[in-house]
């Protein structure tokens, strides 16, 4: 019997691992599933409907049309140097896909509850296929807002130049979905254990768009409650992304670097904390 | 020669019975304290006793695995086999890494696969092709090893005229087949089914055992496999393991376990029964067996009644209780069920009555079903007591064993005298 201590084990389950034991390789292993997931998730998204497709443009425009109204014609908050159309398009685009990522990532263990019970795979390739199906649709929608873009431009005749910063989009992007994707995983570990968080987030990240400068430029702000509009690192993204489309806001290093510490502390932190929980929370979801 | 493919080490599992969620901050943060901060053992690991659901316990942790031991070689076909909560559910568990055990380890060698359910994460939207795609990958295969093997797997699951209707629209008989197709072709080392079989018509189960005998007996892989039907566990499997209340009871040859599982369980019919199943807001409490019989084992000369207390938290249209009888290797002998009923708020006893005279000195496996709307089984234990008929006194001549499963003795015969 001595010889099987010395025998080389493909799996050994135990009850506790390294907190920083992340398997990643598991991950890149079952890269497969990834792309089945998303597949899966845009088929059923327009499956019997009329409309198919569309509907990812619908939610956008229309919510670009009521804040624009609302926001921008009777409450005057969207700045006087450019169409507050624009203005809102840019903003609503981004964070769509932010609230997107976390929404869905916060409900990860209970949606998935009947699969994870019943077999095996790296719990995180379910909240990274949320994260890339939503990506998809953001570039989607990405269309609609170049769209609109062109049309001010070259019928409307209006203002606005595209900054140096474009070449920051794809890692504005990349932030975006890790802090959704990091927020997501912490809140989806523990409601596995205590719900509260479940009721919470829905509305939670609604409150959280008006502490972000989706609805309002940062200029607006008075100079002595800036401080908490400029903590929240969504607001440097958002600024970003105006600054790079629309050349307006006001995007800073600083803000900049605050939000990538943001992003990294955020999503290991994730990692890690969803990665303990997803041994054992079959037996207590 | 012959390598070990899996290792079991000292395996235990605890589960925290009752509520759990909301309360149990205290309950982290005792246990944090404890072991992170001064270093002793998890506290709740202490006052935990053996998984028995006829008593009512005194502690809330229950051990679902004791310090389970035991190896497996490269090439076995394994049977695990023991009552309901014996631990076999939880042991698949933690071999197919769903949860993690408490304590203890398990070392495998080879890729495992395992089927605790058909059809895990199929999408109703989706086509059966797409699905096959899908439910392939969850399962572990890559996809160009699933492209390599769709056209066998279609063959297999005899749905190919559907295959590019989504599944929402399948029979459930479709479904199933498809679904063990995929599973049936998974490329590991070690397979690991739970009774999956025991869906689908015979000609499938009867396609699905050959499938796997020649997977562990033509392919040389490693194939556990728990199931209630001793019949299929016995054409199977070369070796058992037998579990009881969350300990291994023997492990060996199959036949031998067989043997030992079946002496034990004769054994232990009590007539009261502890169940507490909860599900969609009705709750199964207890089984009540009321008969003249002596030692556990019921006189089939008289009647036989089964109380069965159920509770409800909101109201339903139509609820009806059924029993089968099964023999000791699994299979059924019959069933009866209640009429539907109106279940209102509050607690309800159904009571079924087996006149005497309808059983014989057989040992009777029980299963329990509840059934709403007549269509929908929301509670369905199997095997949660075995019952032993015996015969008191006989009136004749003949007092050799009455042959059958059953003997009912109100069956007509009359005699008439014909003529030419």
């Amino acid at each position: 019997m001595n010889q099987q201590q010395e025998e080389k084990w493909d799996l050994v389950i135990e009850p506790q691992s390294s907190l920083f034991n992340l398997n990643l390789r598991a991950v890149w292993n079952y890269r497969d599933l990834l792309l089945l997931l998303v597949k899966r998730d845009f088929v059923s998204f327009y499956k019997q409907t009329v409309l198919g497709p569309l509907w990812f443009f619908i939610q956008p425009l229309f919510t670009t049309i009521v804040f624009t109204f609302i926001f921008g014609n009777l409450a005057g908050l969207a700045p006087s140097d450019i169409p507050a159309p624009l203005f809102y398009i840019v903003g609503i685009t981004a964070w769509n896909y932010f609230a997107d990522c976390l929404t869905k990532t916060s409900t990860v263990f209970k949606d998935n509850a009947g699969i994870f019970g019943k077999v095996y795979f790296p719990r995180l390739i379910m909240p990274l296929s949320i994260v890339t199906s939503n990506l998809v649709r953001f570039g989607v929608q990405m269309i609609l807002m170049l769209l609109m873009m062109a049309y001010f431009y070259f019928v409307k005749d209006s203002h606005f130049h595209v900054t140096w910063t474009i070449f920051l989009f794809p890692v504005l992007t990349l932030m975006m979905a890790l802090l959704g994707l990091g927020l997501g995983l912490i809140i989806t570990a523990l409601t596995t254990k205590y719900r509260d968080l479940a009721f919470l987030i829905t509305f939670g990240v609604q409150l959280l768009m008006y502490a972000t400068t989706v609805i309002y430029p940062l200029s607006k702000i008075p100079e002595k409650y800036r401080y908490i509009i400029e903590l929240n690192p969504m607001t440097n993204i958002i600024e970003g992304f105006r600054y790079a489309f629309l050349g307006i806001g006001e995007f800073t290093l600083n803000g900049f670097v605050y939000t990538l510490v943001c992003t990294i502390v955020f999503l290991l932190l994730g990692v890690i904390i969803f990665n303990k929980t997803e041994k054992t929370f079959v037996d207590t979801i | 020669m012959s390598k070990t493919a899996i290792i079991v080490e000292n395996l235990s599992k605890i589960y925290r019975l009752g509520e759990i969620g909301t309360g149990t901050i205290s309950h982290d943060l005792h246990r944090w304290w404890a072991m992170k901060v001064m270093g002793k053992e998890d506290p709740f690991l202490k006052i935990g006793e053996a998984n028995d659901r006829a008593n009512k316990g005194i502690s809330d942790i229950v051990y679902s695995l004791k310090d389970i031991n035991f190896q497996i070689e490269q090439g076995d076909a394994v049977g695990i086999i023991g009552r309901n909560g014996a631990g076999k559910s939880t042991l698949l568990k933690l071999l197919s890494r769903v949860t993690s055990p408490t304590t203890g380890s398990i070392k495998i060698k080879g890729r495992v696969a395992s089927l605790l359910e058909v059809g895990t994460g199929f999408h109703p939207e989706l086509t059966g092709r797409e699905n096959i795609f899908l439910n392939g990958a969850i399962l572990g295969m890559r996809k160009k090893e699933i492209t390599r093997k769709l056209d066998e797997i279609i063959d297999f699951s005899g749905v190919e005229r559907y295959v590019d209707t989504p599944v929402k629209r399948y029979s459930s008989g479709m479904y199933v087949r498809l679904a063990f197709a995929v599973a049936a072709h998974l490329e590991s080392e070690i397979l690991i089914v739970d009774e999956v079989l025991a869906v689908g018509d015979a000609e499938f189960q009867k396609k699905c055992l050959g499938k796997m005998g020649e997977v562990s007996k033509g392919e040389g892989r490693t194939v556990l496999f728990v199931s209630h039907n001793m019949l299929a566990v016995k054409s199977l499997c070369s070796n058992g393991i037998s579990l009881d209340k969350g300990s291994v009871q023997k492990i060996g040859n199959m036949a031998s376990v067989i043997d030992a599982y079946l002496a034990k369980t004769a054994k232990v019919a009590s007539s009261f029964i502890n169940i507490e199943k909860e599900s969609e807001g009705l709750t199964l409490h207890t089984m009540q067996i009321s008969n003249n019989g002596i030692d556990g084992r019921f006189d089939i000369e008289s009647d036989l009644v089964f109380d069965i207390k159920l509770s409800s938290t909101k109201d339903f249209e139509a609820i009806n209780v059924n029993i089968f009888f099964n023999t000791l290797e699994g299979s059924l002998i019959f069933a009866t069920c209640s009429k539907s009923e109106v279940i209102k708020k509050g607690t309800v006893t159904f009571q079924c009555t087996i006149p005497g005279n309808t059983l014989n000195d057989n040992i009777y496996n029980l299963d329990v079903m509840v059934v709403k709307d007549a269509s929908k089984s929301i509670i369905n234990l199997k095997d949660i007591i075995s019952i032993e008929g015996v015969e008191e006194k006989r009136d004749g001549a003949w007092l050799d064993k009455f042959p059958g499963l059953i003997r009912p003795q109100n069956f007509k015969w009359s005699k008439t005298n014909t003529h030419e």
